[in-house]
């Protein structure tokens, strides 16, 4: 009976099994794995944007780096220099020579092109008056063989680049269509070609005509002034400022107020800034228009809650121990503090500093607001005081003057400076990162 | 310079304190340290604490002082009659101190003589030629009253400059024998250098209160200024941005709402953008990845966070605008001007502010407690499951606090809008057509030739009052949010 029963009320079918899923589950397995992918592609979104921009930063900025020169060799005898003095049109006698030898040269490499003297001067520019420059200084080179290394035109520099192409180059009194056939046989000839181009690290401003003359050395001096008052301002007022609130402060009213403005200050837009330095250090003071000691003087004011919050940070990562160990032999407050706590805590001070200056580095608004804009890093300073307070422009605001004009040949050197801009943050990172690894003490 | 020689020579005399008030304290003493109150070095910095504060404070004041003095009572000297109708008294008072610096750099550069300048007071065209041949900067002919107020403005200047170093010398070495007659081998002089050590102190920590009380107070006055030429209700309620350049004359129109409305349009596309990737990002990095993953990953995203907003902006005006508009534009869809428009601007602001709201609530979400988590897996909850309905409720306070900090960030970023978004102010819906921002119109207003005086540069700080306002406001409603509704786990 018993075994009857057992029998008739056997194996029933299970309805679930744990080797096959049922559709809740599956329908919640599928969730979880597109809630996951969601995440990784969110990831991936943000990486590839960071790719999209380093590729576009390192492909359009390396163009601002070369530029393309005609190098010729040249000699000139005393006699035929004599000769070009005493001519009306000097430069242009000074031309023909050089064109002269120029043809020469092309028919001894085997290059047949119809040779145009417009056409070469538009690609190289008035070279007579460079020439006569060249020998009225050095006299002792008169009859030997000098080899000129001439910049060629920035539309030819887009030519080489891609910037500029055959189908898309209109003519114009800059450069002809037809003029790029000179311009390749050159090449073929080997006398024109690229060269690496110091005018751009070492250079300042030029016109808005000259793209091919400017460069950001000016500018990079310029930065470098503004962060001398940046440090020089912001680490010491910082470090005070932090000692004070996180060693000696009472709680009252006072404190409360330092320490709810810090952090508000810490989000004010940078713009509002360069309006504070607009109106209190030029329109009240009278400082000077596009100096540096203005530009540091908003910056430092920008960068000081970020260099507060982490001095904070850092001394309140020193044990109290060290304190109590200072004032049990006898150490005052402050000597405990400045003989003791502060040392420690200065690997972690300097770290913070550096990652300060780094953001004030490729701060651009309020320098717009306080003059650094257009065409005023003309030149390296006077002296070394008058580099505070001399017309300068800084990196960041001499990359948005080349992006804002009008020729598409700055663009290239805007992009130039961004790498150079990257490159001083990316040394001041890593500063920053080995700083930390090697005196960061863990307690 | 002699500002830098006036501060060497206090300098001087404050480390001659030093040495001299340190010898002072241990001859009282016998030679013998121990029978002084502090340490020798307390006494010396005593003295020379006491030279330096002094002369540098009064060094400061007097520095910030005489221009308001000198320009009060130069001004003064201007009859009426001389400034012109079409112009003010502070533009003659411009040209005023133009001509003094002209005066001066002539002088410097050797080509004019003191007497000269001094007593030129009949041949008003002889000096002008000369000032314009010594390659100085003059607007106009100089007249008569302007050049004896240049004159006067420049002795006086002069007078100062002189005074102040005596002064400010002076006081150093008062300061200094006060300091070095009150050094005995009993004076407290530890304690007292400790106070004024701490006085310091303060004094740095306060800078930051200054910082926002000059933003305040410049804001506030130019406002202040600009409403008394411009009424308040055109301003806020005014659809339309039209300022007439100078010199061309008519009436501008400069109502905030077409810039408001650009601000606002091109925050949301960012926000659009960077809240769902700055999300999931810092959901898949707490809560799924790797250790290792998470090492590469992390400060790779916040290395978007530290690249310089120029860069950005040029990658807007030069990348992102082209592209959209070969999508877009003419050839594309056709609803796309130019490369400028506020979905460039908003889409690379949004690329920007990611790492921004993945940091803030990766902390946030690290911050919810493991027992949490543990406790829905235990109910059976798959990790998606607890994700949405235990981890995320309990930071949601913070991330919009995150949000909203983003918000805050994204409404007065500049640079992006500057050169992405464009310099139209339209109120439109097109996000494909450019419009402008609160920010970038500061920068065009106070970047042209404006004078300061007119209504049309005066609106910068109108609206820069504007900006401050709200993103003091979004930043402390976003602490508010959080600190109202944030669950104190123990």
């Amino acid at each position: 009976m018993t075994d009857a029963s057992m029998h008739s009320s056997a194996p029933r079918k299970p309805k679930t099994s744990l080797h096959q899923l049922d559709a809740r589950t599956r329908k919640r397995n599928a969730s979880e794995a597109r809630f996951k992918m969601y995440g990784r592609i969110a990831i991936l979104i943000g990486l590839s944007f960071l790719a999209v921009l380093a590729f576009t930063i390192v492909r359009s900025g390396t163009p601002a780096f070369t530029r393309t020169v005609v190098e010729v060799d040249f000699s000139l005898n005393t006699t035929e220099f004599n000769a070009s003095e005493k001519e009306l049109f000097k430069t242009k006698a000074y031309q023909k020579l050089f064109n002269a030898s120029l043809q020469k040269q092309l028919t001894d490499s085997g290059v047949q092109v119809a040779f145009d003297e417009a056409a070469l001067q538009r690609i190289l520019g008035k070279v007579g008056g460079t020439i006569r420059e060249y020998y009225r200084e050095n006299q002792n080179d008169l009859g030997k063989d000098i080899a000129f290394s001439l910049p060629a035109s920035s539309r030819v520099d887009g030519y080489f680049n891609g910037r500029v192409t055959r189908d898309t180059l209109e003519d114009s009194r800059f450069l002809k269509a037809t003029d790029l056939d000179l311009v390749d046989a050159l090449h073929d000839a080997g006398i024109l070609k690229s060269a690496f181009n110091w005018t751009f690290i070492t250079g300042a401003d030029s016109g808005v005509d000259n793209p091919g003359g400017a460069g950001i050395g000016a500018s990079v001096v310029g930065s470098f002034y503004m962060m001398l008052v940046v440090l020089f301002l912001s680490l010491p007022i910082g470090v005070a400022a932090s000692i004070y609130l996180e060693e000696f402060a009472p709680q009252n009213r006072f404190t409360d107020l330092i320490e709810v403005n810090i952090s508000n200050l810490a989000a004010v837009p940078s713009i509002v800034f360069g309006i504070l330095g607009l109106a209190v250090f030029i329109q009240f003071m009278h400082l000077p228009q596009s100096a540096p000691l203005v530009g540091g003087l908003v910056l430092t004011l920008m960068t000081l809650p970020t260099i507060i919050i982490s001095t904070r940070a850092s001394l309140k990562s020193v044990p109290p121990s060290i304190r109590d160990a200072a004032l049990g032999v006898g150490a005052s407050k402050m000597q405990a503090v400045f003989h003791h706590v502060l040392p420690l805590a200065m690997p972690g001070i300097l770290t913070g500093t550096i990652i300060g200056l780094a953001q004030a580095l490729g701060e651009t608004a309020p320098l717009l607001l306080i003059g650094m804009v257009g065409f005023v890093a003309r030149g390296y300073p006077d002296g070394l005081l008058d580099g505070f307070v001399e017309p300068n422009s800084a990196m960041p605001a001499q990359i948005y003057t080349w992006a804002a004009r009008a020729d598409s040949s700055f663009y290239d050197k805007a992009w130039g400076g961004i790498i150079i801009l990257l490159l001083f943050l990316l040394t001041m990172n890593i500063i920053a990162i080995i700083l930390r690894r090697r005196f960061e003490r863990r307690w | 310079m002699p500002l830098l020689w006036l501060f060497l020579i206090v300098l001087g005399i404050a480390a001659a304190g030093y040495v001299l008030g340190r010898i002072r304290a241990l001859q009282s003493a016998g030679g013998d340290s121990r029978d002084l109150h502090s340490l020798p070095s307390y006494y010396g910095s005593n003295v020379a604490l006491k030279a330096a504060i002094p002369a540098l404070f009064l060094l400061v004041i007097w520095l910030l002082a005489q221009p308001f003095y000198i320009n009060s009572v130069v001004s003064e000297m201007i009859p009426d009659t001389v400034v012109p109708e079409s112009s003010s008294r502070g533009l003659v008072m411009a040209e005023v101190r133009r001509t003094a610096e002209g005066l001066e750099n002539a002088i410097g550069a050797g080509l004019l003589d003191e007497d000269f300048v001094n007593n030129a007071r009949a041949d008003v065209t002889d000096i002008t030629q000369r000032l314009k041949d010594a390659g100085q900067i003059i607007t106009s002919q100089i007249t008569q009253p302007v050049l004896r107020a240049a004159q006067e403005y420049r002795s006086m200047n002069l007078a100062g400059r002189r005074y102040m170093a005596i002064g400010v010398i002076g006081l150093a070495l008062l300061g200094a024998i006060w300091g070095f007659r009150e050094t005995t081998k009993d004076f407290r002089a530890r304690n007292v250098v400790e106070n004024a050590i701490r006085a310091l102190l303060i004094a740095a920590a306060s800078i930051a209160v200054l910082t926002t009380l000059g933003i305040v107070l410049s804001l506030i006055f130019n406002t202040y200024e600009f409403f008394k030429l411009y009424s308040w209700t055109d301003f806020f309620f005014g659809t339309k941005w039209a300022p007439s350049f100078s010199g061309r004359g008519g009436l501008s129109e400069l109502g905030v709402l077409p810039l408001l409305w650009g601000t606002f349009y091109i925050s949301v596309v960012a926000l659009i953008v960077a809240v769902p990737v700055g999300l999931f990002s810092a959901i898949y990095l707490s809560e799924y990845a790797s250790s290792k993953t998470r090492s590469v990953a992390k400060p790779l995203l916040e290395l978007l966070a530290g690249i310089p907003t120029i860069v950005y902006g040029l990658f807007a005006l030069l990348t992102v605008g082209p592209l959209l508009v070969s999508v877009f534009g003419k050839d594309g869809l056709g609803w796309m001007q130019a490369g400028t428009a506020v979905m460039t601007a908003g889409l690379v602001m949004g690329v920007m502010l990611i790492p921004f709201v993945s940091s803030l609530s990766d902390d946030i979400i690290n911050a919810v407690p493991q027992s949490m988590r543990d406790g829905s897996y235990g109910l059976g909850a798959t990790q998606s499951e607890t994700i949405k309905q235990v981890v995320l409720p309990a930071a949601l306070p913070g991330i919009v606090g995150a949000v909203l900090l983003a918000a805050s960030r994204a409404i007065g970023e500049t640079m992006i809008v500057v050169l992405g978004a464009g310099a139209a102010a339209r109120l439109s819906m097109n996000p494909f057509d450019a419009m402008t921002t609160v920010t970038a119109k500061i920068v065009s207003q106070l970047t042209g030739d404006a004078d300061f005086a007119s209504p049309e540069a005066l609106v910068a700080f109108a609206l820069g009052m504007t900006l401050f306002v709200l993103t003091l406001g979004l930043n402390v409603f976003a602490l508010f949010i959080v600190r109202k509704y944030r669950e104190q786990y123990e």
